[in-house]
């Protein structure tokens, strides 16, 4: 049964792996961060197929980003990151003059420093890391002037904005499925990976076990919940809500290779276009979980939009991990015997 | 808290009593970053863009998920530790003739047992579906394979514990002199399951994508282990007069010591996980933890043989030392996936150093 990358390692046929006979192409998503424009129609249409409940009504204080993360009541996550930087070869007409600081750094330390203070670390959906007692601070916005009624060169700012649509990873080697000790999670045809609802008891290893913090336990219900890539509508030759609702295709879906294909393509393009730093994530079936079904084009490192940049799933070393185990319990067992054939002096 | 200078509050301005030390932060990590000359650096910048951080993160918020288990998770590794050292110590104590502390084994051994079943369903999101976990049998969940070896050991500790309840009209019955036929085999196959109860929460904990847990693969076994040793043997200790309790007090002292190695090894050997460990809540509950097993160890290799009162306390100290080491290490574990760093800053060192 278990193959040669069954555990980790690139892996040609998923689906095939897991017993699906003359199973579909394997499915996914690539979302292209240069063109999410961040109006989070992803996030409804996802929500309104799916019946996601809500997630919370609150204000982050952060940023357009009022959601915060992917969690178990929502499967799409629109991210926003304000930097100063220009965007590729874009010219804001601002190089040569002087600016003022930004209130970026500040914010984010205002907002890690608080979070950590929150429940579950900022890790619950709708977290608001601005309820903590201190006193109010002023992170430079919003204005309360009309844009450009100052002109001064401390009320210059440059920066860039990047807006990307998060998801389940739909991973080829997944930490969530390996773990799962019910069945409840599993692979289907299309190479991806679900939860079934009627199985699941909510034992919650999954989300210790995802190495992105994708699947979540949702609160009042005790099920582990994440997004499907919308299993039901792929049974009927749909393509997902959240990428049939895309307005600018920043969200696509296909066949896997052919999207690896054409991500390829499109990075050649940004570089040719003066945006080096763009580059692929999760497209390489040799990285720590052999691919993910949904991968994507970013603009700048992987842990900025909460990415962790290297994630390794924790199956890897799970021959190991028996390993020192037994060595352990051999030796638990030879204390008890020795404890005996000592005679207890 | 325990936060390190990676997220220390926002308190001072940009030019307060902290710029230096921000700035310097700064450098470093201008130096560590200069290959990738996005940045600008025309003064009028210097005070933005690069994070006071050593690494980046989105908001600083988790990258991983909280674990959504409470404290009767690491209580649960507590008792059944407790009820795999208890078995073991009754199996020897049947082999070698010492009734009090096979009694005394057997019954622990059930009741940490049932206990143990309490917490493991109790945290359960459903727990009306607790039997689900016995719909597959999966090698690649260690939760599965937990389920497989405590349906397999639970068995023979319940048989040999009813034989020592029995009353003893009832034992004269055909059904009672069966069971009391049975204990001694039922014992033994549960004994020899111990080892696997004792060691696969280990297990349970490393194949998680908490840094502090799956990078402690090497050392929690002998962690785990030796706390369920140290336990079994502490309460055995409590149990037991003294001069059946000998083997006991062995079987506690190399738990005790194999505890506290290991645990010495591990926070040396993990990298920046191990901040996990030595910092906030977890740090706390394992000094102690280390503080009452040593405690626990000194007494019952002094006096444990003389006393019964200070075999009774060390066993107790013991105890206590042990069930804190779990609780310990399971703070750790999720301390570890709240601050990003643990997560973003080894995966960021293993690109670099690989490109």
């Amino acid at each position: 049964m278990i193959g040669d990358h069954s555990l980790s390692g690139p892996l040609d046929d998923v689906a095939a792996d897991a017993g699906h006979l003359a199973p579909p192409p394997r499915v996914g998503f690539f979302t292209d961060t240069s063109v999410c424009i961040g109006c989070k129609a992803c996030e409804v249409a996802c929500k309104e197929w799916n019946l996601v409940p809500e997630d919370g009504l609150n204000l982050l204080g952060m940023s357009f980003d009022n959601t915060g993360m992917l969690g178990a009541n929502s499967w799409r996550h629109v991210a926003f990151i304000e930097q100063q930087v220009p965007l590729g070869n874009q010219d804001t007409g601002l190089a040569g003059l002087p600016t003022g600081p930004s209130g970026i750094e500040q914010m984010t330390d205002a907002i890690s420093s608080t979070l950590r203070h929150a429940e579950r670390g900022g890790g619950e959906l709708g977290t608001t890391p601005l309820h903590v007692d201190s006193e109010p601070q002023s992170l430079g916005m919003p204005s309360f002037d009309r844009p450009g009624a100052r002109t001064g060169a401390e009320d210059r700012t440059d920066f860039r904005w990047l807006m990307a649509s998060d998801v389940c990873k739909h991973c080829t080697h997944a930490g969530c499925l390996d773990v799962c000790p019910t069945g409840a999670l599993l692979r289907t045809e299309f190479g991806t990976v679900v939860v079934q609802q009627d199985i699941c008891n909510g034992c919650g290893y999954c989300v210790s076990g995802c190495p992105y913090g994708v699947i979540d336990r949702r609160p009042h219900d005790g099920r582990a919940q994440k997004c499907t890539l919308c299993y039901d509508r792929l049974r009927d030759g749909l393509e997902p809500a959240c990428a049939k609702a895309c307005p600018t295709d920043s969200i696509q879906f296909g066949p896997l290779e052919e999207l690896r294909a054409h991500a390829a393509q499109r990075v050649e393009q940004l570089h040719e276009l003066g945006v080096t730093e763009a580059r692929l994530y999760g497209h390489d079936p040799n990285d720590g979980v052999g691919g993910n079904g949904a991968f994507f084009l970013l603009l700048d490192e992987p842990e900025v939009y909460g990415l962790p940049p290297d994630p390794v799933v924790p199956t890897r070393d799970l021959p190991a991990m028996w390993k020192y185990a037994g060595i352990a319990a051999s030796a638990f067992l030879a204390a008890a015997v020795a404890a005996f054939a000592g005679g207890g002096h | 808290m325990s936060n390190s200078g990676v997220n220390s509050p926002l308190a001072e301005p940009p030019d307060g009593p902290d710029a230096h030390g921000a700035a310097a932060q700064t450098l470093a990590r201008g130096q560590r970053r200069r290959a990738r000359g996005r940045r600008g650096d025309d003064g009028s910048r210097e005070q933005s863009m690069v994070p006071r951080a050593e690494f980046r993160s989105y908001y600083g918020r988790p990258v991983l998920k909280p674990p959504v288990w409470e404290w009767k998770v690491p209580a649960y590794l507590f008792t059944g530790g407790l009820s795999a050292g208890s078995a073991v110590l009754a199996a020897g104590a049947d082999l070698t003739s010492r009734p009090a502390l096979r009694r005394a084994g057997r019954i622990s051994s059930l009741l940490t047992l049932l206990v143990s079943a309490y917490f493991l369903i109790a945290d359960l999101g459903r727990p009306e579906r607790f039997h689900h976990m016995l719909r597959v049998a999966k090698p690649t969940s260690p939760m599965s394979v937990g389920t497989w070896i405590l349906t397999l050991y639970a068995p023979g500790v319940g048989i040999a514990a009813l034989s020592e309840l029995l009353p003893a009209k009832a034992r004269r019955t055909i059904p009672g002199r069966l069971l009391d036929r049975l204990a001694r085999p039922a014992a033994l196959a549960s004994a020899a399951l111990a080892p696997a109860v004792a060691s696969y929460t280990a297990v349970l904990l490393s194949q998680t994508a908490a840094p502090a847990w799956h990078e402690a693969h090497p050392q929690l076994p002998f962690i785990f282990t030796g706390s369920a040793a140290a336990s079994a043997g502490g309460l055995a200790m409590v149990l037991t007069p003294v001069d059946e309790a000998g083997p006991a007090r062995m079987f506690a002292c190399y738990g005790g010591v194999s505890e506290l190695v290991a645990s010495k090894l591990m926070e040396q050997q993990l990298g920046l996980s191990s901040e996990a460990y030595t910092t906030g809540r977890a740090h706390q509950l394992r000094k102690w933890s280390q503080r009452l097993t040593t405690a626990g160890l000194i007494g019952a290799t002094l006096a444990g043989r003389r006393s019964r009162a200070i075999a009774g306390a060390s066993g107790l100290a013991l105890l206590a030392g042990s069930a804190l080491q779990r609780f310990g290490v399971f703070e750790a574990g999720v301390a570890s996936t709240k601050d990003p760093k643990y997560v973003v800053v080894p995966q960021r060192q293993r690109l670099d150093r690989s490109s």
